[in-house]
């Protein structure tokens, strides 16, 4: 009876409405969002699922069983919030010594998230390593080396001329 | 008739500035080498230069000049505001070679935004940023915030005489102790035990809230530096919003108001005088307008709607009004949420708070407390000759250390330097709006670069016009050493050329 009942195109259809109109707080952009474009009309997209891509930068604060990771596109950082498991596999986080991994995030997007004192954020339901970082290497300078050994000289001969006049 | 400046005078100014010079250079010491202890050769060889750069031009200056006379007032004065700007050219060396500014006056802007305390930044891809570029950025805060005069006096000159018209350019007029060379000992002395206790406080807190443990410390040191000499510069670009940490937001809003409060408070209450904190007019004056600009904030914040809860109105209302009354910027909201998110009255709160500031003699810009406390007295004062019979004697008086009465020229002197300050907040909002920039968008930026904030509404970015930086680097310098260094050095260049 059931099985008849769902198979009944009306109903169908009917179902399909439903879950559109219950799912419209959560239509999500299957693109991903640039963060100016997300800080910018954030009532927009607040409440929304959405897709953000960016570097992660700095550290991976863990909290409980749940992750603060920052993301930066480019332009701006933002904070996302995710469950610890899903972030096992990050291998780099951005500083001066590394180009951290480049994710896709997707989750659902606060303009002022009330769960964490007003903060905009985004709350992870998935994160996708699109390009794992690497590490930058330290090469010196050459250039800056010369430059430094110049200034030694000239900064040895004012020292040594000061001493001459004084003597 | 207007006297040409003579030889002495030009002698005096390059002995003195030489060796702020070499002071301040020294210092650079600090980052190349914590550069060279985490392997950031680079960097390192930046701050190499620049240090080496310092000590050619100081130990020239100090040669070609040599002098055992004292300097007069003038001298004193245009010594700071040299100085000032000297030691912009110089900083802004070691950020330059970082390759993390798109040209030289913007790593400029940052070194004066550092130095005055002022927060507003220009820089490219901080997160990606040295940690000794990073130590240098928030080390200029706190040597800035201190007092870049300070430093000479404190350890390299002799004469008391000369060296107060020094500390009053700098924008101190109080003493603390008898001797002007042991009050800025003094001064040094109360920064660098908060230094430490703050950085253990924050750098535990960061430790808590799951960085490791070099970061942890690392960033404590940093924050604690930018907030307590209300600098407001962050190691990351998220500003304090990258630790999403309500403990590092009460911490370093204790920090913040610690960093507003006159340093001759804190000697007497070091000293045991708890009470004066309680009695003092720039303590009360702080309190109250805190209040009521934050009333005005949240009223608009209410009217929004966008933080329906009080512990989100809380982090984010009341942080940016505290970071911005005292001159800290330090911000837990994006720039362009100011604009897109926060309607004119919040924002016309927050512009007020800016523009109050913190205490006189503290390391806040702006208007300042005292002042602010002066004037209110002063209107009380002249209501009560209007009410009172003609033949009463009306007296005001206010506490500050000790009983004072008002008299007034403190009024006159509080009046010109809050017209002086007006004015600078105008000036500011007057080019950002020739340059195609809206009203209110033009004078939060300018109040906030003039009475050295750093919160920033959008404008401030690399890409805004070369001449809006200059302007606001000029009122960043002017802001911090109020007016009459600047003024003197004004005068100075004009008497060399129309003097005889």
């Amino acid at each position: 009876m059931m099985l008849k009942r769902i198979l009944n195109p009306l109903w169908f259809i009917n179902g399909l409405l439903f879950a559109a109109f219950f799912s419209f707080p959560l239509a999500v952009y299957a693109q991903a969002i640039p963060s100016s474009e997300l800080i910018n009309n954030a009532k927009q997209y607040d409440g929304k699922a959405v897709v953000y891509e960016g570097e992660v930068i700095g550290v991976i604060m863990e909290r409980g069983g749940h992750v603060w990771l920052n993301v930066n596109d480019g332009k701006n950082s933002i904070g996302i919030w995710a469950q610890r498991n899903l972030v096992s596999a990050l291998h780099h986080a951005g500083s001066y010594k590394a180009k951290g991994d480049w994710l896709a995030i997707s989750g659902i997007f606060h303009r002022a998230c009330l769960e964490h004192g007003g903060d905009l954020d985004i709350h992870a339901l998935r994160i996708d390593n699109i390009k794992p970082g690497k590490a930058i290497p330290q090469r010196l300078n050459t250039g800056k080396m010369h430059f430094v050994l110049l200034l030694t000289g000239v900064l040895c001969l004012v020292l040594i001329l000061r001493q001459l006049k004084r003597s | 008739m207007i006297l040409r400046p003579c030889l002495d005078d030009i002698k005096n100014i390059g002995y003195y500035l030489g060796k702020i010079i070499i002071g301040v250079g020294l210092t650079m010491l600090v980052p190349a080498i914590l550069g060279f202890s985490l392997g950031e050769i680079n960097p390192a060889l930046d701050f190499l230069a620049g240090l080496e750069i310092s000590l050619i031009f100081g130990f020239l200056l100090t040669k070609l000049c040599f002098t055992e006379k004292d300097t007069n007032w003038m001298q004193g004065m245009i010594v700071v505001s040299l100085s000032w700007l000297a030691v912009m050219f110089l900083g802004a060396i070691p950020l330059y070679l970082s390759g993390h500014f798109k040209s030289y006056l913007d790593a400029c802007f940052d070194t004066m935004s550092g130095f005055a305390t002022t927060g507003l930044s220009l820089i490219q891809d901080l997160d990606h940023l040295s940690y000794a570029h990073n130590l240098w950025r928030h080390l200029i805060m706190f040597i800035g915030g201190q007092g870049i005069v300070i430093i000479a006096l404190s350890f390299f000159m002799k004469g008391a005489s000369g060296a107060f018209k020094m500390y009053v350019g700098e924008a101190r007029d109080e003493r603390i102790k008898p001797n002007v060379i042991h009050t800025s000992r003094f001064i040094w002395l109360v920064g660098l035990v908060y230094l430490v206790l703050g950085t253990l406080a924050l750098g535990l807190i960061a430790f808590l809230e799951g960085m490791g443990p070099f970061n942890a410390l690392f960033h404590g040191a940093c924050v604690f530096m930018a907030a307590f000499d209300t600098g407001g510069f962050s190691p990351q670009s998220q500003n304090i919003l990258y630790y999403h940490s309500l403990s590092f937001e009460i911490a370093t809003i204790t920090i913040m108001l610690l960093g507003a409060i006159n340093f001759r408070l804190h000697y007497h209450v070091w000293m045991g005088n708890r009470k004066e904190i309680f009695r003092n007019i720039e303590t009360v004056t702080l309190f109250i307008a805190i209040i009521s600009t934050f009333f005005i904030t949240a009223a608009g914040l209410a009217q929004t709607g966008i933080y329906p809860q009080a512990m989100a109105l809380f982090r984010k209302g009341f942080y940016q009004l505290v970071s911005g009354h005292t001159g800290t910027g330090y911000m837990t909201v994006y720039a362009k949420q100011f604009i897109n998110e926060w309607n004119h009255l919040a924002l016309s709160g927050v512009i007020c708070a800016m523009a109050l500031g913190g205490a006189v003699c503290s390391t806040t810009g702006a208007i300042k407390m005292l002042r602010v406390g002066i004037i209110f007295k002063a209107m009380k004062q002249d209501i009560k000759r209007i009410i009172f019979p003609p033949q009463a004697v009306v007296l005001e008086k206010f506490h500050h250390i000790k009983k004072v009465f008002l008299e007034d020229k403190q009024v006159r002197s509080a009046l010109m330097i809050t017209l002086a300050y007006l004015l600078l907040y105008g000036i500011g909002a007057l080019v950002g709006m020739w340059l195609g920039y809206p009203f209110l968008d033009s004078l939060f930026e300018s109040t906030s670069a003039a009475a050295n904030v750093g919160l920033s509404c959008g404008i401030t970015n690399a890409a805004m016009p070369a001449s809006l930086k200059i302007t606001y680097i000029v009122q960043m310098w002017t802001g911090r050493l109020e007016f009459m260094s600047v003024f003197t050095l004004l005068g100075f260049c004009w008497a060399a050329i129309k003097g005889k």
